[in-house]
Order: structure tokens, then sequence, then C-alpha cells
């Protein structure tokens, strides 16, 4: 094993007080929660902090620098049954700076948040930058961006989750266990996981940007085991990580949608109902362990948004990632097929019901923020337009490479102690214009599988071929939901896949997935996305039985 | 200030441990100093290096633990650090599963640190970098890669009187050198103690070779193949065997959800699982791949048999776990080494009548944990052989398959390599299921 798995077992003093390694809480140092309410910096200070960063980068001989002051607040809660196995909260707080010199990019960063400290950073980004010109072909070249001069966005948030008494998260995580038992279940692990990202961004060109980003994800996870066949089979919850405050956690009924009649699942907006979730969580998992295990072959496949948003993010998201595109994570995350020469063939993406857009500021949404990590504005913009590839997902360094004169903004970094670069927006499936519910588009079905909820995903480093699970299954035979069905996957080609969709639920349909840790660079950084989509009708998608039979 | 030695990070936990107020105390003081250096379309894209040294105190007042954690050691923090341990403790509700702290215990004498390696500098990463580079700009191939050296250290000291220490240095190196057309690419990968041994260029030379004749490659039916899967086709972050050994938890095979949990109960420790010449154990001072000689908590990690001609000779048994079924505590390791053969990978190769050689398989992800099947996709160099010599290359394939079936059809085992701080064979297999093609290159 490599030693960063070893470390993160066993990292913290104890075995018995792991943290799970989401963003933030590896670089954090741990605090008392009610540090958490404790403001930053004033902006003032962060301003002038700023200025000596760039001054003393210039005076280096960068010709371009901008600098991210950043505090970055995180709270877990985990439990287990009926225990609470542990609550940590963390700080991370320190500058970033990255500048241009000789052409090339440097970058250094400090949590001596002081006059010398962050003088010192820049002087060696800016001696970064010149040590790797000597291997440099081509100047970085920047699309030009106006300075913002002094602004501010904040997450529009109810309440800060961070405000919320541990007592109260507590005893909503425990209602949550208590409902699972009562329900038959062998186990279930529940956690509530909090961000509060506070980023001051700066940069030659005149902007002085302040951010308040919040972050929440509630979730769960339910076994069933039957002993006696020694069959286990968990379901876990249908939350989205979301761009919210601590209102996520308060259910409300305009905010859910139901599946198809017959199906016992419940899509959940821009508010959750994890003790509703629960309850049926606990039911379907015991009725996997019966479930018919499915017969592999064609089917038509009914796709919920928190099961689609996953297969938009990995064959859409990712291939449209103008570095991936262009070469620069050839020897991790891979190129793409997607690349400049197939977009100028012309060929088909996918079919015409098939319009796909980036977008930064989709409310409640993870990627929702002001503006990125090198101070563009947020924006919407049109990727696939009715089966046709139109655009990339571009950065300032890149956007020339396509004969562009403005960035997407989406340039992040996970903390203050990472270098940005390119991450995937916001991507979201337009739903149909035609007013069209789950009911009405099962009723079509002749033979097919409705798939509710995110599993298990893979796709290979071109992003041509993948295959994708679920957390519920349902049989559609000649128009109805007839039960539930196991050990479901689908394979497919992404191009094959995208021109078999058939049709998209109205847009009363409409809601978003999310996800946490989205993987990318070396070293590694996380990044946060949420995709959205309504039911979606793909024709014909090849399944197979992943059931098998061991010792 | 990153790497410090033994007397300096004992004097700052002694000095933590004499701030504390608590029935019992814990402090682990743990430092990392790395350079980093990455390229792509033959060029530097970034280069950076971090130090970071912090401290972790665990205070317990009766079966209530707090954990506060700080980076910067004067005696004010220290003191700080302590009491928000402290006060975090007292507030957090009493745990079940609560375990006294370790006493002193005996550490075998750990090997894993290399001098020349904490040594190493940012221009002889950069140079190592230029050699990839121009090797690939010689042949009209792109490289793009990684490396980073590392430095690291950790030392534990707690009130009950355990004390430890172990420094660590690491060398990673991964390059993927594609053709100028992108019809091939070819991988290579490997880490070291001792930066001594790291040589980019003999690295990259494979690498260049698998991706010139990866081009052209045939579509084969999918289906049941003989493959030779070299040490990265098994060993990565999320390598079928590295999840393997993920996944020999006792807890979750007692508790009914586990591979290894048994029908109407009880685990299959100590049931023949695999092919008989299948063993799997740790040995943390293994000069050819050395680990921690300890754990977080202090338990020493000492040379244990995971799986022993096949048979399931242990489980990791977390101290609570332990002491609950009474057994002794089993720590999870820092490395695995399965023991080898005596073939090379080209005899292995000289002796296949037909199979498929694979470089390396990416993006494996768990379909079914009952089963511990996992899907995933060739990457980088897959071969056809016929007749005892590599004949074509092929295009990638995805596989549905579980290390259990794959360690029961095992055809040869090959000789030992490092990959990922563990001693891995190439391994051939028979009957591996692929399901799919992929036409990514």
């Amino acid at each position: 094993m490599k030693r960063r798995d070893f470390v993160g077992l066993t990292g913290l003093a104890a075995g018995s007080l792991l943290l799970p390694s989401i963003p933030g809480f590896g670089s954090g140092l741990l605090v008392t929660p009610e540090r958490l309410l404790e403001p930053g910096l004033d902006v003032a200070l962060k301003k002038r902090l700023a200025d000596v960063a760039l001054n003393a980068a210039k005076s280096a001989g960068a010709t371009y620098a901008d600098v991210r002051i950043g505090r970055y607040l995180n709270q877990g809660i985990f439990t287990r049954e009926k225990q609470v196995q542990n609550i940590a909260s963390s700080e991370s707080q320190g500058v970033g700076i990255r500048v241009i010199a000789n052409g090339t990019w440097g970058f250094a960063s400090t949590n001596q948040i002081t006059d010398e400290g962050i003088a010192k950073a820049a002087q060696l980004a800016v001696a970064i930058a010149k040590a790797n010109s000597k291997v440099q072909k081509e100047p970085v070249k920047l699309v030009p961006q106006k300075g913002y001069g002094t602004v501010s966005w904040k997450t529009p948030i109810t309440q800060n989750a961070f405000e919320v008494p541990i007592a109260q998260k507590v005893d909503l995580l425990m209602e949550t266990n208590a409902k699972a038992l009562a329900g038959g279940a062998s186990f279930v692990n529940s956690a509530l996981f909090q961000v509060n990202e506070q980023k001051y961004f700066a940069s030659t060109d005149g902007s002085y940007i302040d951010q308040d980003i919040h972050r929440i994800w509630p979730t769960f996870t339910v076994t069933a085991i039957d002993r006696a066949s020694g069959k286990f089979r968990s379901r876990p919850s249908m939350s989205a990580s979301m761009g919210l405050g601590y209102e996520y956690l308060t259910p409300s009924a305009k905010e859910k949608i139901a599946g198809p009649a017959g199906s016992d699942v419940i899509g959940y907006k821009q508010r959750y109902d994890i003790l509703e979730d629960v309850t049926n969580a606990t039911k379907q998992a015991k009725q996997k362990l019966t479930a018919k295990s499915v017969t592999p072959g064609k089917y038509d496949l009914v796709l919920d948004p928190h099961h689609l948003g996953l297969t938009i993010h990995e064959s859409v998201g990712h291939p449209l990632e103008l570095d991936r595109v262009l070469g620069y994570e050839a020897n991790y995350a891979g190129t793409s097929f997607a690349d400049l020469a197939w977009k100028a063939k012309n060929i088909p993406y996918g079919s015409k019901q098939v319009t796909i857009v980036a977008d930064k500021l989709q409310p409640g949404s993870l990627g929702a923020v002001g503006y990125d990590d090198e101070g563009v504005k947020t924006k919407r913009w049109t990727l696939i337009d009715q089966g046709k590839l139109v655009d990339y997902e571009k950065i300032r360094d890149q956007a020339h490479i396509v004969g562009q004169n403005e960035s997407d903004g989406c340039c992040y970094a996970q903390s203050w102690q990472d270098v940005q670069f390119q991450r995937m927006p916001n991507v979201s499936l337009q739903p149909g214009k035609a007013k069209m519910s789950v009911d009405d588009m099962v009723k079509g079905v002749d033979k097919g599988i409705y798939i509710a909820g995110n599993g298990s995903f893979s796709i290979d480093q071109q992003r041509y071929n993948f295959q994708f699970g679920g957390i519920v299954f349902y049989a559609i035979e000649k128009g109805k939901i007839t039960g539930m069905l196991e050990d479901v996957a689908y394979q497919a080609n992404t191009q094959e896949f995208w021109n078999s969709c058939a049709a998209s639920c109205d847009e009363s349909d409409y809601r978003l997935v999310g996800f946490f840790n989205d993987g990318k660079g070396q070293p590694g950084q996380s990044s946060a996305v949420s995709h959205g989509s309504a039911t979606t009708r793909f024709n014909g998608v090849n399944v197979i039985n992943t059931a098998r039979k061991i010792g | 200030m990153a790497i410090l030695s033994q007397e300096q990070a004992q004097a700052i936990l002694q000095k933590v441990l004499s701030f504390s107020t608590a029935d019992e105390c814990q402090a682990t003081l743990s430092g990392r100093s790395a350079g980093n250096i990455r390229y792509a379309r033959n060029a530097v894209s970034t280069a950076g290096k971090s130090d970071n040294v912090s401290l972790a105190v665990e205070s317990r007042f009766g079966k209530r633990a707090g954990v506060a954690t700080c980076n910067q050691f004067d005696d004010a923090t220290l003191k700080r650090c302590v009491q928000r341990a402290e006060e975090t403790a007292r507030l957090a509700p009493e745990d079940p599963e609560y375990m006294p702290l370790l006493g002193p215990q005996q550490y075998l004498t750990p090997n894993a640190f290399a001098a020349s390696t904490a040594a190493d500098t940012a221009d002889a990463r950069a140079q190592a970098a230029a050699d990839s580079i121009a090797l690939c700009e010689a042949r009209k191939l792109t490289a793009a890669g990684f490396l980073e050296n590392s430095s690291s250290f950790r030392a534990l000291r707690n009130s009950k009187g355990l004390q430890a220490y172990q420094p660590d240095t690491y060398v990673d190196f991964s390059v993927t050198v594609r053709t100028a057309d992108g019809l091939g690419s070819g991988y290579a990968v490997a880490d070291f103690t001792d930066v001594k041994q790291f040589d980019a260029k003999v690295l990259t030379e494979r690498a260049a070779s698998k991706a010139a004749g990866s081009v052209g490659a045939r579509a084969i039916e999918p289906g049941k193949y003989t493959v030779i899967l070299e040490p990265a086709a098994l060993v990565s972050d999320e390598g079928l065997l590295n999840n393997l050994m993920y996944s020999l938890d006792a807890r979750s095979a007692d508790e009914g959800r586990s591979f290894l949990s048994k029908k109407g109960g009880g685990t299959k420790k100590g049931e023949k699982l695999f092919d008989e010449r299948v063993t799997i154990y740790t040995d943390p001072t293994n000069p050819a791949a050395p680990s921690s000689v300890f754990d977080g908590e202090g338990l020493p990690v000492k040379r244990i048999n995971w799986i022993n001609k096949g048979k399931v000779d242990n489980l990791y048994y977390s101290r609570y776990w332990a002491q609950k079924n009474n057994v002794a505590p089993t720590p999870f390791p820092g490395n695995f080494i399965m023991e080898g053969g005596t073939q090379s990978l080209e005899e292995m190769i000289k002796s296949t009548q037909k199979g498929i050689l694979v470089t390396r398989l990416w993006y494996i992800r768990g379909v079914d944990p009952q089963t511990l099947l996992f899907t995933g996709l060739t990457r980088d160099g897959t071969f056809y052989i016929e007749n005892g010599q590599v004949k074509f290359p092929v295009k990638n394939l995805r596989f549905n398959e579980s290390p259990v079936i794959m360690l029961n059809n095992l055809e040869t085992i090959g000789k030992q390599q490092r990959l990922g701080g563990n001693l891995v064979p190439p391994l051939k297999i028979r009957d591996f299921t692929f399901t799919s093609l992929s036409d990514a290159v």
C-alpha cells in the first residue's frame, strides 16, 4: 500500500477517531466548533495583505500576479447505529500566490499571514517561475480580464450550518439511525459534512474579490443482512451535496418529487427529508435481498436525475475539460475523445434531445460562486446544442488555443495551498420542453429498467466506454413498473448512449445531484460540482448481470 | 524544520505531555517535506515544494476523548492545543468502544529512510523531467509525467510511557508517453526508498517502447482470456490486489457484510480461498519495500501472514474488536508482499500459447462487495500474445472480475517487483473476464 493509504487510515492519534478523506480535513487544524463562527480577517486587512503580495511579486519581476487569502472551515459528524463515532471541526488558513515571470507560471503558498511571510512566498513564486522558464517553449498567454474593483459574493443561504448546535445535528443523525433500526436494518452509518470557504482574491488586473461559500452534505448507508443465505445489500442516501445551508435539512412537500408509480422512489430538490429517505432506504435494502436478478440484454433505460447526474459528469463533464482535450492530464486523469479534430468533424455527440449547458450560477448547486480563482465572473454557456458539440470548459490561459477571447470562469484550487487549474463547472442536461411526467415516460416503455441513485461507475481515460450501476432498479414491462431488480449495470459508448437519448421529462422533474470529491491533477485536488437533469429515457442500452459465485 | 530528529521530536512531545491534566494523553508529531515536478506536452506544467509539521494531541477523561492539532510549537501554542483537546474531551459523548492507551512497546528497527532522497533538490527533479522529455522529443513522442520526492517522520509519545519514532523517504514517478498521432500510448511507474535507484530515462524508455508498439491496435472479441498482468495492472491506488488487502477487515466479516462472511454466521478465516501458491504477508523491514514499524496508535507492525498457501490466515482486528473477540489486534500494515516465482516477464510471455499482456488496469471500481467483483479497463499498452511472442497491440478492454476468482485461476507467478511500497509479481491468469471493447488510447 502506498504511504498515503496508510496515513489516511491511521493518521490521528487514535484509531477510533478516523476522519474520512474529504477536502479540507487533510490540511486543516482541528478546532473547537465555536471557532467556526469566529470572524476571519477583516476585509480591509486582507486587501492590504493582498497588495503586499502583488507588489512583492511585481518587484521581483512578475508581469502578472494573483493572490488568494483563504480560510477553509469544515465540520463532520459521524455516527453508526446508536453511537457517535466522531465530531471533527477544522480550520485551514493561508495564502497562495501565483505569478507569471519570463512568460512562465510559478506558484507558492504560506500559512504565515504576515507582510514578511507573504512577500517571501511571492518572491519564491517568481523564483520558481523563472527556474521553470528555462524549459518553457511557448510563453503563457492570458485572455484579457478587466478588474472588477472591490466586490463580494456570498452563497444565498438561510441558515449557516455552523450556527446549529452540535447536539441538534447529532440528534437528527441518531433519529435517522433509530428509524433504520426500527425498520429492521442490520446496520446504519450516517454523517453530516458542512463546509465554509472564505476566499479573498486579488490580482494585478485590479480585482479585490471577497467570497463566502457554503456547502452541506447529509448522508447515510443502511445495510440489510440475511444471515441464513449470507446475502447482504446496502442502500445509501438519495440526498445530494448542495450549495446550501442547514435549511437543506428542513423537509418541504413542494421540493419532493415521486418516482414512477410502483417504485417507492422519492427524489429531493432544494430540500431533503432525511427521516423519510431512511425509512424508504430500510425498506428497499431489505427488498434488495430477495429482488429478481436481472436477465442481461438490451433494455430501454429510464434514468432518474440522482443517477443520471453521475453519467453526465463522467461522459460529458470530463471529456469537455479543455486541459484533458489538450493533453495536460495525459499521465493521470487521461485525455478526451472529443478533441479539437473530433469536434471539427461535426459528428453528433447526442440526439436532438440532448442540450447540455455549463452553469456556474445555478442556485443551490455546488459550483455556484460569484467569481473563479483567477478573478473571472461566472456565467452560463452551452456545451452541446441539440446533440452538437459547440464548446468546451476553459480558463484564461487556454481560451486563445480555441480562438476565444474570454475565460469561462473554470479555474479553481481546493485550498489556499494548492495551485488553481481548470475544473469542471456544473454541467446539466436541459429538461424536455413538452409536458411529461415520469409516469407518462414509463407508460411508453415496453421492456425497460428504471434506475434511481448513483452507484458503481467506471469509464476509460478518453471517455468512450463506461459501465454504471445504480442504487435501486425496477423492471418496466409493457408500460408498468413490475418489481425490483438486482445485479444491474449498463455498459455503453458515450456517443452511442447520448445518441440513444429519446426524451426527457419536463422542468417540474428537474433536480440536482452533487459531488464533493471530483478528483484531478498531480498532486491530486478535489472539487465540488453539481449536475442537473430531469428523468430521461435512453433506448436499447446493453445491460449486464453482475452477480458472481465465489468460494 | 520539516524533518525532526528523534531527540527533537520527543523533546516537544515530552513538553506537550507535561501540560496535560487529563486521565490519559497521547501526542503525535508528524512532518513531511515534499518536492514535485509535473510535465505534459513535453513541457513542465507545474512544480512545487511543501513542508508541513503538525502535532495532534488526544486527551481522555474516562471514556471521553478529544483531539486538537496545531502547527506551531512555542510553549503558549502547545499549552493551548492541550487545553483545546481537554475541553473537547470533556464535552464529547462517552465512547462505547473506548480502549485504554497502549503502554511501552518493542518495535523493529525501521529501515525506510535514505539520506540521499532527503537531500534531493529541485534541480535534480527538473533534470529528471528534462531527460524524460528529451528522450521522447527525439522520437517524436509526447511525454506527460509526475515526480515527487518526500521525506517524512512520525513520533508518538503518551502518558502510559509509549514512545515511537520513524523517519521515511519515498520517491514516486510515473510517465505516460503518447505518439504524435494519439494512436499509441505507453506507461511506466515506479517508487523507491532511495532516489539513487531512480532512473527517469530507463522508465521513460519503457513507456516509449510501449507507446510506439501500441499503434494500430486491433479489435478482438471480448470474452475470457489468459492474461499476463504486469505489476501496474495489479497494484495502484485502486488496484485489484490493494482492494483485496483493504477487504480483510474482521469486524465487517463478523458482522456479515464482507466477502469473508459465512452463510449462517462466522467468517472464512482459516479457509482456503485461493490457489495454494498464493501467499501474501506484511514485513515492515523488508529491504526492498520497507514501511512503518508501528501504526497510528503505536501498535508494533511485525511480519504477519494474511494469506498463506491460499488460506486466509489473519484478518485486521482493531484493538476494540480484538478485545471483544479475545484475539490479538493486527495493525493495518504499511505494505504487503506477495511471494513471487522465478520467471521473468519475458519467460512468462514465452510460455504462453494465446493470451493478452496487460500493462495497466485503470478506473477500477467495486461492483458487488458480496463477491468483491470489480470493473475497470486496460490502458497504455495491451498486446496479443501467440505462440510465446507478442504479436500485435489490441484495443483496450473493460473487465468485470473478482480478485478472489482471479487468484484461483492462477497459471504462473513471476518475479517480484516493488510497486506502491509493496512487492508484487506479475501474474499469468486464465479465464480473466473481459466484457466489452473500448476505443480509448
